[in-house]
């Protein structure tokens, strides 16, 4: 069966009234009734909607599927996005097909080892627990997203990055990239800020490298294998894929449960729970909807549908996420439920390069928070927190609590 | 008796350490570049079902549990 083009849903799909972080309720009947399916975008293009688990990973791990942005049929969500993605031309590393995609991980994954990561793990628990120590000692009610969301990854991620840890232009520069406040102008300023400061980094690492991701792209870069404005791109989308990102999965995660209080209370009952709990988290909470996209680089067959060469895909995990052929009682937050197999990092050779680091945070922050602030509660009704969209990742602007 | 044997497919590895988390017995990283590498390609038994879920949880599909049955011994 096919459909007429003249009856394609509009996307993206409108979010049901008070559950602004649930998926929009029509991914679920189109899972149902059509887990591949065509809908029309605001330039008026065609666009593949993939809702269902099973196709999304399918999607992810085909081969004939690629990322490349700069084809025709990629699907954007707006002009503003277009242009200020392709600004600069050089391709960051997840808009990379292999064998290019390939080298480009090696290059990064150094920075990236499971053993590194677990070993930061010490200062991550000394930085979550000094940051809830200020918030204990400070006024009620506290904003957690200025006081746990923005600082935990962006810190993180700099001893990644290598950058000097007195240094912290960049934290101050993550709310003016990614707030609606800034405005495109601000968030344009802020992003040429950014990119003169990991110019700067790249510079000061050329004599002086450590054991950084910076130092790592520099040493490719003197030996030939990478251009210095990709060593630049590279890193500027690290933090760009990182910050934003994982600021709204820690605030999104503590909102999600504070409003399931026996979800939260069996994570201090019970502290084995915490890494079941990130990974249902992850899948219950997703924060970018849209960033799965793609375009066939062939024909392919699935579901009983032909996408064509070049066609547009985008797919939605918040919807696979809520696959109930997959996870059982789907639209249910519970902790402890194995939901190792959500599409939150994505799957396949694009899947989330800093995943580990993301869970790792993640892991210290739900871990940590409720058990040193077992009264923790919104302090204001759920209705009146403002939310934000920006640049599709989206979370709450702030997050008062009080204890 | 068969013998499992455990192949990584470096070529195809991209570093995300998924194998490593799962079965560190079995897997680990190259420091220099993350890619997976193979401790030992003959775990022991009751590892095995670690190193399927390494298997099906690799995002590059590079690891495979090769089945082989054990060289004959001559006469036998």
């Amino acid at each position: 069966m096919s459909q007429l083009s003249s009856e394609l849903p509009a996307f993206p799909m409108a979010k049901a009234k008070g559950c602004p972080l649930d998926p929009p309720p029509e991914y679920a009947r189109l899972r149902a009734d059509r887990p591949v399916a065509k809908a029309r975008l605001w330039d008026g293009k065609e666009v593949w909607l993939i809702t269902g688990y099973d196709e999304i990973r399918s999607i992810f791990t085909d081969p004939r599927i690629s990322v490349d942005n700069t084809q025709p049929g990629y699907p954007w969500l707006s002009e503003q996005a277009r242009t200020v993605v392709l600004t600069g031309g050089v391709k960051p590393v997840g808009r990379m097909d292999p064998p290019e995609h390939t080298a480009m991980r090696r290059m990064l994954g150094q920075g990236f080892l499971v053993k590194k990561i677990q070993n930061m793990r010490g200062d991550v628990e000394a930085l979550v627990n000094g940051l809830i120590d200020d918030i204990l000692a400070g006024p009620r009610p506290a904003d957690l997203v200025t006081a746990l969301g923005m600082p935990v990854p962006s810190t993180a991620l700099g001893w990644v990055l290598g950058v000097p840890p007195a240094d912290k232009r960049l934290i101050s520069l993550v709310p003016r990239l990614f707030d609606e406040d800034s405005g495109l102008e601000g968030a344009m300023e802020a992003r040429a800020e950014l990119f003169a400061y990991i110019d700067e980094l790249i510079t000061h690492r050329e004599s002086e490298p450590g054991d950084d991701i910076i130092s790592h792209l520099v040493g490719y870069y003197q030996k030939g294998e990478l251009s210095r404005n990709s060593v630049l791109t590279q890193a500027v989308t690290l933090i760009a894929a990182a910050l934003d990102t994982t600021r709204s999965m820690i605030t999104n995660g503590i909102l999600a449960l504070l409003q399931h209080p026996e979800q939260a209370a069996a994570l201090i009952e019970d502290p084995d729970l915490v890494p079941a709990a990130v990974e249902e988290l992850l899948r219950y909470t997703v924060v970018t909807e849209f960033s799965s996209k793609r375009v066939a680089a062939e024909d392919i067959e699935i579901a009983g549908e032909t996408i064509k060469a070049g066609d547009g895909i985008i797919c939605l995990i918040s919807a696979g996420n809520r696959d109930e052929k997959v996870f059982t009682d789907p639209d249910t937050l519970d902790v402890r439920r194995d939901a190792r197999q959500h599409l939150g990092f994505g799957a396949g050779i694009h899947t989330c390069i800093g995943k580990q680091l993301a869970r790792m945070e993640l892991e210290v922050v739900y871990g940590t928070l409720f058990r040193r602030i077992p009264g923790l509660r919104l302090a204001v009704p759920f209705d009146q927190l403002v939310f934000r969209n920006t640049f599709d990742v989206q979370g709450v602007r702030e997050l008062p609590v009080t204890w | 008796m068969a013998i499992a044997r455990v192949h990584l497919d470096a070529s195809k590895c991209v570093t995300s350490g998924q194998c490593v988390l799962t079965a560190p017995e079995v897997f680990d990283q190259r420091e220099e570049d993350g890619v997976g590498m193979v401790l030992t390609d003959t775990p022991a038994p009751e590892l095995l079902d670690r190193v399927r879920e390494a298997a099906a949880g690799c995002p590059a599909a590079a690891i495979r549990l090769l089945h082989q049955p054990s060289a004959r011994v001559a006469g036998g």
